[in-house]
């Protein structure tokens, strides 16, 4: 392949990356700054990561985190899926566009405005604001990606299968189980993980809806900075996307060898 | 050990009037909203048969396999399995297993795993299971690939996997949905012999859904020809192809030179036909009777005619002149096209059984087609 790398496309090439990645490069080099300035370069020193671990409001924050997250990402997991599911499977009822609308409206709905009408629910019926708020919150709007994501997998699904199975025997409940359930599982991990992601970086509808003791990081981060900027917050930020980096890279790894070894497989398969 | 042929030959219980029915197909009716899948109809299949559903796409044989199966049920009509109205019985309560046209392997499972998947859902012991697999295993002479995933097989091995786990719960019915349509063409004509072997092994009624009429004359004991959703004609291969019983099944199967007319004179089964445009008359030992002026269809096979240089001296046996038109060599056979003087094309059929013909047959030559009174078919419909 020939492939001339003329002037402008480097740089076109290195713009874009700086543009993309010098505010997260700058905020990870001056986590390990030793002085509490953010924009003086003092030397090297991990002190702020220590000092992190020691503030306890930074750690409480970050277990309301990961538990709303696992307990969110979850239960929208499961919801998001059975949606995908009837949207796939029954193709032909009444009001099926009205439905689908449905489901994908709050992709596209301003966070402020869930967060608010989230809110106004709560307060309506009087359910005391706290970290189940939040984790329903983030249930709502994160179940629709999910179904976005596992509907995309079930449009290609050979149905076939699933006949195969009952067929064979099984009960619907047990074709799910044993047969659609597994072979649809990659798609509901990676719906799992986005939702997951979702809930962590969550700030706006997190806000609207958290009350006293359920603080999470990104709002704990947030009114941190509004008080001045400490070299702390870079260590925070960059803990968080030392996790989201090394998920990405397993995930993307992991997929890549099965890739690989389903091709080679499939040669080896078609020589014998 | 007997060939298959010998016990074929003696194998036609639906010519026996005692026997019952292993599957009763009485009246069945499909629709999907306003269209008609299939259409009023009534078969049956007896225990032990090959049984070909054969038509072409969308006239409803995959339709009527998969009311069969459970996932569709009729609208109208019954079906009953040795006996029992299936009606209302889901397709993992009965007692047929579909082998399917894209395999539908579980591609999460190995090749041992596939197979046992129905074993395990009826609760039998691990070690029978296991005993099974392998039998079945062997059977489809996969032992050697047993941890192997679907992905890892080629197509020919996919087919034999599905076909293995079809079989591995001995369902009294195994439904067969255009078992060999995914595979190439040499491999097809093997595996259509050895499906028969299995057939015959295992002792089960299969039921076979195909759109290529090779593989149904092959295979099977009784053919259904099926077209928008009523079955044309209900017949052995050789029935099918000798003594059609209408314009549509002639046509359908195989080739055929077709002649529309009127019978111009009827006594004691023979009719003479009185073709248009020709204005010749074509004399038939029909074996049947119409009424004089009754318009009349006439359907002879290319194989059933000659070509000779001269007429046939004997006036009992038809013939007409014409050029020869086209040559098609086929190395095992040729088929000529011979014009008539109306313009009409005329298809023969020889078998090249020896190597070197002195005064071959070219494009050009003034020839005579000829052909028995008893060579080919009446159709009154």
């Amino acid at each position: 392949m020939n492939t001339t790398w003329s002037r402008f496309n480097i740089a076109s090439l290195v713009l874009g990356f700086a543009f993309l990645y010098l505010p997260i490069v700058l905020l990870v080099v001056y986590s390990f700054n030793e002085s509490r300035l953010v924009t003086v370069w003092a030397g090297f020193s991990t002190k702020w990561y220590v000092s992190l671990f020691n503030n306890q409001s930074f750690i409480d924050a970050a277990w309301v985190t990961i538990r709303v997250g696992l307990i969110s990402a979850t239960v929208a997991t499961v919801l998001g899926t059975l949606g995908a599911l009837a949207m796939t499977r029954y193709t032909r009822f009444r009001g099926r566009l009205l439905f689908s609308a449905m489901i994908y409206a709050p992709l596209v709905m301003p966070e402020v405005i869930t967060g608010l009408s989230m809110l106004l629910l709560f307060v309506a019926i009087g359910f005391d604001r706290g970290i189940w708020t939040v984790t329903l919150a983030h249930i709502t709007f994160s179940m629709c990606f999910v179904a976005v994501v596992v509907q995309s997998r079930l449009v290609t699904f050979d149905r076939s299968l699933e006949e195969a199975a009952m067929d064979l025997g099984a009960t619907p409940v047990t074709t799910f189980f044993k047969v659609t359930l597994p072979v649809i599982l990659p798609a509901v991990v990676s719906g799992w993980m986005l939702a997951f992601t979702l809930s962590l970086d969550d700030l706006v509808i997190s806000s609207f809806t958290s009350g006293p003791g359920a603080t999470t990081l990104p709002m704990r981060i947030y009114s941190q900075v509004r008080l001045g900027v400490t070299p702390e917050i870079n260590a925070a930020c960059t803990i968080l996307i030392a996790i989201v980096a090394v998920g990405v890279i397993i995930a993307s790894i992991a997929n890549k060898r099965r890739e690989v070894q389903k091709a080679r497989d499939e040669q080896a398969a078609a020589r014998n | 050990m007997k060939s298959l042929g010998s016990f074929r030959r003696k194998f036609a219980p639906w010519n026996d009037p005692e026997a019952k029915p292993f599957i009763a197909i009485e009246n069945v009716t499909k629709k999907f909203a306003d269209f008609t899948a299939v259409d009023d109809l009534s078969l049956n299949i007896y225990n032990r048969e090959f049984f070909a559903l054969l038509g072409a796409s969308g006239c409803g044989k995959s339709t009527l396999l998969r009311m069969l199966a459970g996932f569709e049920e009729p609208t109208a009509g019954r079906i009953l399995l040795d006996g029992q109205d299936m009606r209302g019985i889901p397709p993992y309560k009965r007692p047929v297993n579909m082998m399917f046209q894209s395999y539908a392997l579980f591609p999460h499972m190995t090749v041992e795993g596939n197979i046992a998947f129905g074993l395990k859902q009826d609760g039998m012991q691990k070690g029978d299971i296991e005993a099974r697999v392998g039998e079945m295993l062997k059977l489809v002479k996969l032992e050697r690939f047993a941890k192997r995933k679907p992905h890892q097989l080629s197509g020919g091995q996919r087919q034999r996997v599905a076909l293995a786990r079809a079989v591995a719960k001995r369902p009294k019915v195994l439904l067969l949905d255009e078992p060999l349509g995914a595979l190439d063409k040499k491999l097809r004509e093997e595996t259509q012999f050895e499906l028969m072997d299995l057939q015959m092994k295992l002792g089960l009624t299969f039921v076979v859904v195909t759109h290529d009429q090779e593989e149904a004359m092959t295979m099977a004991d009784r053919i259904a020809v099926m077209d928008k959703g009523k079955v044309m004609q209900v017949a052995t291969p050789a029935e099918v192809y000798e003594a059609p019983n209408s314009k549509f099944v002639a046509d359908f199967i195989g080739n055929v030179n077709m002649f529309e007319g009127t019978a111009a004179a009827v006594a004691n089964g023979k009719i003479d036909i009185a073709v248009e445009p020709e204005n010749f008359t074509i004399r038939t030992d029909a074996l049947k009777s119409c009424a004089v002026g009754q318009p009349v269809g006439f359907a002879i096979r290319p194989e059933k005619i000659r070509i000779s240089r001269k007429q046939p001296a004997d006036p009992s046996i038809n013939s007409a002149h014409g050029e020869m038109w086209d040559i098609a060599y086929f190395g095992d056979m040729t088929v000529f096209h011979v014009k008539l003087e109306s313009g009409r094309i005329i298809k023969a059929a020889s078998l090249n059984a020896v190597r070197t013909v002195e005064d071959p047959l070219g494009y050009d030559d003034m020839v005579w087609v000829n052909f028995d009174t008893d060579a080919g078919i009446v159709l009154t419909s």
